[in-house]
């Protein structure tokens, strides 16, 4: 009977709990947030006076927004992958929406709810990724390349991407810290198609890497900010709009487009299946598309926009930045990346992994020795410690 | 009946968040990425992975050793102190704990790069940028920073349990000092070394964070190996793989250590 009680009461107990956990979701109800998801250091936040968007939409539609970053769409993808959260707005990159589309983790748009959607340059209306537009609206655009520091690289090293293999800079490059960018520029520099999926071209990209890594500094993505900036490293391969932000901090750098040609992205604002209020994701995605806000955002970001009239909003020395808006004949060397087959992304996960584990093999088989010294010098000791022991206990006995 | 009520909220607790975890970990370290088939794909390719477990073993097993070796005095001092100076003391070797982890390892990066603190000093008085982090030894100096409380906490407890009468005793029967040491306060003191170089050796052969901020692009460890697995490159059955392997050694390991204590003790008794 007394166990029975029990039973009962830990029950009810539960029962609450669980109760009382599910209740603030309904409380909540008048208050609509929305989680977005976008890279780091990607929206105007309020900082030197620039607009602070995020604040300009709740201020106007009363959604409150949760803003949430990442540092490369690979590790957006395995959080989306892994499932547990949800988001309402994400600003992926074009190869990883085409992948986003094809593993059918996307929702299409309503366009009624984007009218500001028109203002779309007709440039960066149905691209490869995503040729209908059913899926994304693109949030900017731009290019990477080779932020350099003029005070120690010189002159004459800098136009092609042999400059993050240039012994001269050993221990003061820095590199992108995710496979695609990283085989991005080893595809550029050995003169390969942007999207291959040769393995054997793969393969001496992971080798060209791996003959760079002594070189470099670190693998780093946001980090690279202010690492730059305060001179810690002097050659980095990151994306031009940064590149911008981070001039203003050091007028000493400098940013080249590479000879060999560079990628030229798109990152665009989708809706993924976990959303839980697509009317308020899409009301997010129409305002960011409205000209004025476009351009005071990119103002800040200095990433080049695909809004028509944005550029009316934008400080003039910002819309005419050659490196934002390069002209037609840079332009024409920026490459496209396109979604890889399954199997070409995992060997490139796997040869990523082992360009970036690799490296100081030589010293296996003495680390090896040593620790199997270490722990038969420990047996041994043991044994003999406990023979001791026993030795003595017996010839105390023996007394 | 009662007794084992109340050990019941635990093992429900167990039950949840270490069993269920461990079945989970071993479902995917024999389950192919893509199809989720069973395979031992995962499982043959750890022996790629060889250098880089003896890497962290290795760089793990020397920091356990040098904060043995620098926390041993430090304890030994601590409990040798009068009480009220043992609780200043220890909360002194507590301190660093109260600031996270990754703002202390943080804050030997700004120190020790390039243009960090140190050496923009060294270079007022002429001495050339040096090479202070992004190599083993300033991994190591992080594992050091890092877990040498959990040294010093098991030791000096360990320390200051010890009978002052056995080393009495022991003055008593005509030994030296450094002979009260050998014969009486090392032997007692095995337990705390043992939990102590437990307590190191666990979380630094683990550890990612410390090997991607102090280490360089050569020294990555198995915990890094790891984490890349679970956050960017979404192959979760390799990562379990690594990690269920990275627990076997340790265990193996901690099994070892634990061999120099119970036996010890019960001499200590005698």
């Amino acid at each position: 009977m007394n166990r029975f009680l029990r039973v009962l009461g830990s029950a009810l107990l539960l029962a609450c709990l669980i109760l009382g956990l599910a209740t603030p979701g309904s409380a909540a109800k008048e208050q609509v947030t929305i989680n977005v998801y976008n890279w780091g250091q990607y929206i105007s936040d309020g900082t030197d006076g620039y607009i602070d968007v995020n604040a300009e939409f709740e201020k106007e539609t009363g959604i409150k927004v949760n803003y949430i970053t990442f540092d490369s769409n690979e590790t957006m993808y395995t959080k989306l992958k892994t499932g547990g959260s949800s988001y309402d707005v994400i600003i992926p990159s074009d190869y990883m929406i085409a992948r986003l589309i094809e593993e059918d983790m996307l929702l299409p748009l309503n366009y009624d709810n984007i009218p500001n959607a028109e203002y779309v340059m007709p440039a960066y209306r149905g691209m490869a990724h995503d040729p209908q537009d059913t899926y994304s609206i693109p949030y900017t655009w731009g290019c990477t390349g080779i932020i350099y520091n003029t005070k120690y690289v010189d002159e004459a090293d800098v136009g092609s991407w042999d400059l993050l293999w240039n012994e001269k800079y050993s221990g003061k490059i820095l590199m992108f810290d995710n496979p695609r960018d990283a085989f991005g520029v080893a595809e550029f520099y050995l003169g390969y198609d942007l999207n291959t999926t040769n393995e054997q071209e793969l393969q001496a990209c992971a080798e060209l890497l791996k003959k760079q890594k002594p070189l470099v500094q670190d693998y780093f993505m946001d980090q690279m900010y202010s690492a730059l900036e305060h001179e810690e490293a002097w050659i980095g391969v990151y994306y031009a709009g940064d590149f911008i932000q981070m001039q203003w901090e050091n007028e000493a750098l400098a940013f080249c487009f590479p000879r060999e040609g560079f990628n030229l992205f798109v990152d665009s604002l989708c809706i993924p299946k976990s959303c839980q209020n697509k009317d308020a994701a899409e009301a997010y995605i129409n305002f960011l598309c409205r000209p004025d806000i476009c351009g005071q955002n990119l103002d800040y970001l200095g990433y080049s926009a695909p809004i028509e009239g944005a550029t009316e909003y934008m400080d003039e020395e910002m819309a005419a930045n050659p490196i934002a808006y390069p002209d037609e004949a840079t332009l024409a060397r920026g490459r496209a990346f396109l979604n890889l087959p399954a199997k070409t992304n995992q060997k490139m996960d796997s040869l990523w992994l082992e360009v970036k584990t690799g490296g100081s093999s030589n010293k296996t088989l003495i680390y090896g020795l040593i620790i199997a010294a270490v722990i038969v010098i420990l047996l041994v000791v043991l044994m003999v410690t406990r023979k001791n022991k026993l030795k003595k206990r017996r010839s105390m006995y023996q007394k | 009946m009662k007794r084992q009520l109340l050990s019941g909220p635990y093992l429900l607790w167990m039950a949840i968040f270490t069993i269920i975890p461990l079945v989970i970990v071993l479902y995917y370290a024999f389950t192919d990425s893509i199809t989720g088939a069973f395979t031992l794909k995962n499982i043959a390719s750890l022996g790629t992975y060889l250098p880089i477990f003896l890497r962290s073993v290795w760089l793990s097993l020397l920091s356990s050793v040098i904060c043995l070796v620098v926390g041993y005095p430090v304890a030994w001092t601590i409990a040798q102190a009068k009480p009220n100076h043992q609780r200043f003391f220890y909360l002194l070797v507590m301190l660093p704990m109260c600031i996270s982890f990754l703002l202390r390892t943080l804050a030997w990066v700004s120190l020790l790069e390039d243009t960090g603190i140190i050496n923009q000093l060294l270079s007022r008085i002429g001495i050339g940028p040096l090479k202070l982090m992004r190599n083993s030894g300033a991994v190591i100096l992080g594992m050091v920073y890092n877990y040498l409380p959990y040294m010093i906490m098991p030791l000096y407890t360990v320390i200051m349990k010890i009978d002052p009468r056995l080393v009495e005793a022991a003055q008593d029967l005509g030994c030296d000092s450094a002979q009260v040491f050998r014969k009486v306060t090392l032997p007692l003191s095995v337990p705390g070394i043992v939990s102590g170089v437990t307590m190191v050796f666990v979380p630094a052969v683990s550890t990612f964070y410390i090997s991607q901020k102090l280490g360089g692009t050569g020294s990555t460890l198995i915990g890094d190996v790891i984490e890349s697995q679970f956050k960017a490159a979404y192959n979760p059955n390799l990562g379990a793989a690594l990690s269920l392997a990275l627990m076997v050694l340790v265990l193996i390991c901690v099994a070892v250590m634990n061999r120099f204590t119970g036996d010890d003790e019960s001499v200590a008794t005698l």
